[in-house]
């Protein structure tokens, strides 16, 4: 299937990413540097929840501004069982999947009666519903947020080498086997008869239900995959950062998800993967260089709206047309 | 259930609507004729409350500081509009949504750097400080009085801008179609600026006006902007009298909500879950009120007419 002669300069860009993240962390550890560790861990898990709005923003063309509430949703499944001293990764995992999942079909089938802005609108209402029901659930720490003493255990023991999630590199390899995992789904899913109807109804929504499809369900489908793999990612947020709090999930974390897709180019599948990177890096670099960093920030992210349409993934492919390949 | 006390909550759930609808009028006629998202509308409102503070603090007199606030976020909001907004027109919701958002974070930066990490206190006039007595069980602060007439009195200059005007009789006309008048002559863009610094005006003064009982502080616009969106969505994209309307009744929904809830649903079930249950309750209930509408009533409660 794959056919290393027909690769364009994007799926080489992909390949040697894939390859440099399947090799950083040895390389940091040798070098002494595993603060790197843990800020790639946080791109790779802010690029499975990327991965997961391009589902629906990117290829459905449904603009959500209430994905930050998956990842708390996620990280919550978490951090409630292991504040009553369920540590077990077999409850926490399937559980965030589950209301992830649930949530997004309760929300998705409200929602996606709607169109446009309203749509982005009431995306956003719900995120605050979720946002403001944990702010006020004192027994959780409300505003305060909650430690998580113990990440998840997930009892995988080869005899030679037992998992351990404690252990960084461990954990950083289980969040970028993830990934891979979620652009594989992704990608098979809009290559799939499934994906042609999502991308179809992105384009012409009027003339897919003429063909005879009920879009309204494929659309909802495609939000509750969506929903759930975000939620995914958020329990392994929660896993990463050990605290959680209501904060991740306002608005603000919302737009931020958004800007992470079109910075790295809706609609492509290694995009929001680069673009949650080039996010993350900016603003690691700008906030370690001045306290202003928002300052800047702003005007680049207006910049990038106005001027750079197809994100990194479209300069990307004009750097390869400039190369020679047609 | 102490009357007093209702009218307290009432009259306090009145003056958050009466902000909120300083806020969601400008927003909702740029929504509503540009069909533009302006998630940095919040902005203009921090901007406003740190205007009046400095210059309450430079010059003592805390009206004096409102008067010569309002002529510098309307030129703030004729900047921003000329700068950054004109060119968002054509462009989709999402690319206007992310390049606004650029703006709030914009905006946060900047009062960062000028004005510091911290919030600004606003000193108020003696005369302003104290309770407007009206039984011996309620008495209201009086510069939360003041805030209520002025909004008041601002929605009828409003309303009369809008319904007799020449002006009004365009923004009307845009409202309900942009094309058509664009088409019979009339220069939009300037419309268009105008109404933008008029929004810039009216959520500069409710920055202003809130400023003396919370304090400006960065990012004060970022959750009030959300809930001025949901008053527009209620009251129906472009409609100022759905925006007035909206606003109260969010506003004493919200208000009446986080104070009766409680007792509401202790009628209902135990008191210990009518505890944990209220708070949570009582904060999404407007939103839950906006998904409903959205649900049932999309274009929302007053759609301009003519769409």
């Amino acid at each position: 299937m794959v056919n290393i002669r027909n690769w364009d300069f994007r799926d080489w860009v992909t390949a040697i990413a894939l390859v440099l993240l399947a090799i950083a962390p040895p390389i940091f550890v040798a070098i002494d540097e595993t603060f790197y560790i843990d800020l790639v861990s946080r791109m790779l898990i802010l690029a499975i929840a990327a991965v997961s709005l391009n589902l629906v923003l990117g290829y459905g063309g449904m603009i959500s501004f209430g994905h930050a509430a998956y990842l708390g949703i996620g990280a919550y499944c978490v951090g409630i069982p292991a504040y009553y001293d369920v540590y077990d990764a077999s409850v926490h995992i399937p559980l965030a999947i589950v209301m992830g999942a649930a949530f997004a079909l309760v929300t998705g089938a409200i929602s996606l009666r709607t169109k446009g802005v309203y749509f982005i609108m009431i995306t956003m209402a719900f995120s605050q519903m979720v946002y403001f029901s944990l702010v006020s659930l004192e027994e959780y720490g409300g505003d305060d947020g909650l430690v998580i003493y113990s990440r998840s255990e997930l009892p995988l023991n080869l005899g030679f080498w037992e998992f351990n999630m404690e252990n960084d590199i461990h954990l950083y390899y289980l969040i970028f086997a993830s990934l891979v995992g979620a652009l594989l789904l992704v990608s098979r899913l809009v290559g799939s008869r499934f994906g042609m109807v999502i991308r179809g109804a992105k384009d012409n929504e009027r003339r897919m239900q003429a063909i005879g499809y009920d879009t309204y369900r494929y659309r909802l489908t495609c939000y509750v995959i969506s929903g759930a793999l975000c939620s995914y990612a958020g329990a392994l947020l929660g896993n990463f950062t050990s605290f959680i709090s209501p904060e991740m999930m306002t608005w603000a974390r919302s737009g931020e998800l958004i800007f992470m897709v079109v910075l790295g180019g809706t609609a492509s599948l290694f995009g929001p993967v680069l673009g949650a990177f080039a996010f993350l890096m900016a603003e690691e670099s700008l906030s370690s260089l001045t306290d202003y960093w928002h300052l800047f920030f702003g005007p680049i992210l207006i910049i990038v709206v106005l001027f750079a349409r197809g994100g990194i993934h479209g300069l990307l492919g004009m750097v390869g047309r400039r190369g020679g390949r047609p | 259930m102490d009357t007093g006390l209702v009218f307290i909550q009432l009259l306090n759930g009145l003056q958050l609507g009466i902000l909120l609808f300083l806020l969601a009028a400008g927003l909702t006629l740029v929504f509503g004729i540009m069909d533009f998202v302006n998630l940095a509308h919040g902005s203009l409102y921090m901007m406003g409350a740190f205007f009046v503070a400095t210059l309450a603090q430079w010059s003592g007199s805390f009206l004096l500081a409102v008067a010569l606030s309002i002529p510098l976020v309307v030129l703030l909001g004729i900047a921003v509009e000329l700068v950054a907004i004109r060119t968002l027109y054509p462009r989709d919701h999402l690319d206007q949504v992310l390049a606004t958002f650029g703006l709030i974070l914009f905006f946060d930066g900047f009062v960062h750097l000028v004005w510091g990490a911290n919030g600004m206190t606003v000193p108020l006039p003696d005369w302003l400080e104290g309770q407007i007595v009206f039984s011996e069980s309620f008495s209201f602060p009086t510069f939360r009085v003041l805030i209520i007439s002025v909004g008041l009195a601002v929605a009828l200059g409003l309303f009369l801008v809008v319904t007799r005007t020449r002006i009004g009789m365009l923004i009307r006309a845009g409202a309900s179609n942009r094309t058509m008048v664009g088409a019979l002559g009339v220069d939009i863009k300037t419309l268009f600026t105008l109404v933008f610094a008029g929004g810039a005006a009216l959520a500069g003064l409710a920055g202003m006006m809130i400023s003396p009982i919370t304090e400006a502080s960065i990012g004060m616009g970022n959750q009030i902007i959300i809930v001025a969106f949901v008053v527009i969505i209620i009251g129906g994209i472009g409609s100022i009298k759905g925006a007035f309307i909206a606003a109260l009744i969010v506003g004493l929904i919200d208000t009446m909500g986080r104070s009766y809830l409680d007792e509401l649903f202790a009628l209902l079930m135990p008191v210990r879950y009518a505890e944990t249950a209220a708070p949570a309750v009582s904060a999404m209930l407007i939103y839950i009120l906006m998904a409903a509408i959205l649900a049932f009533r999309p274009q929302g409660l007053f759609p301009p007419k003519g769409r």
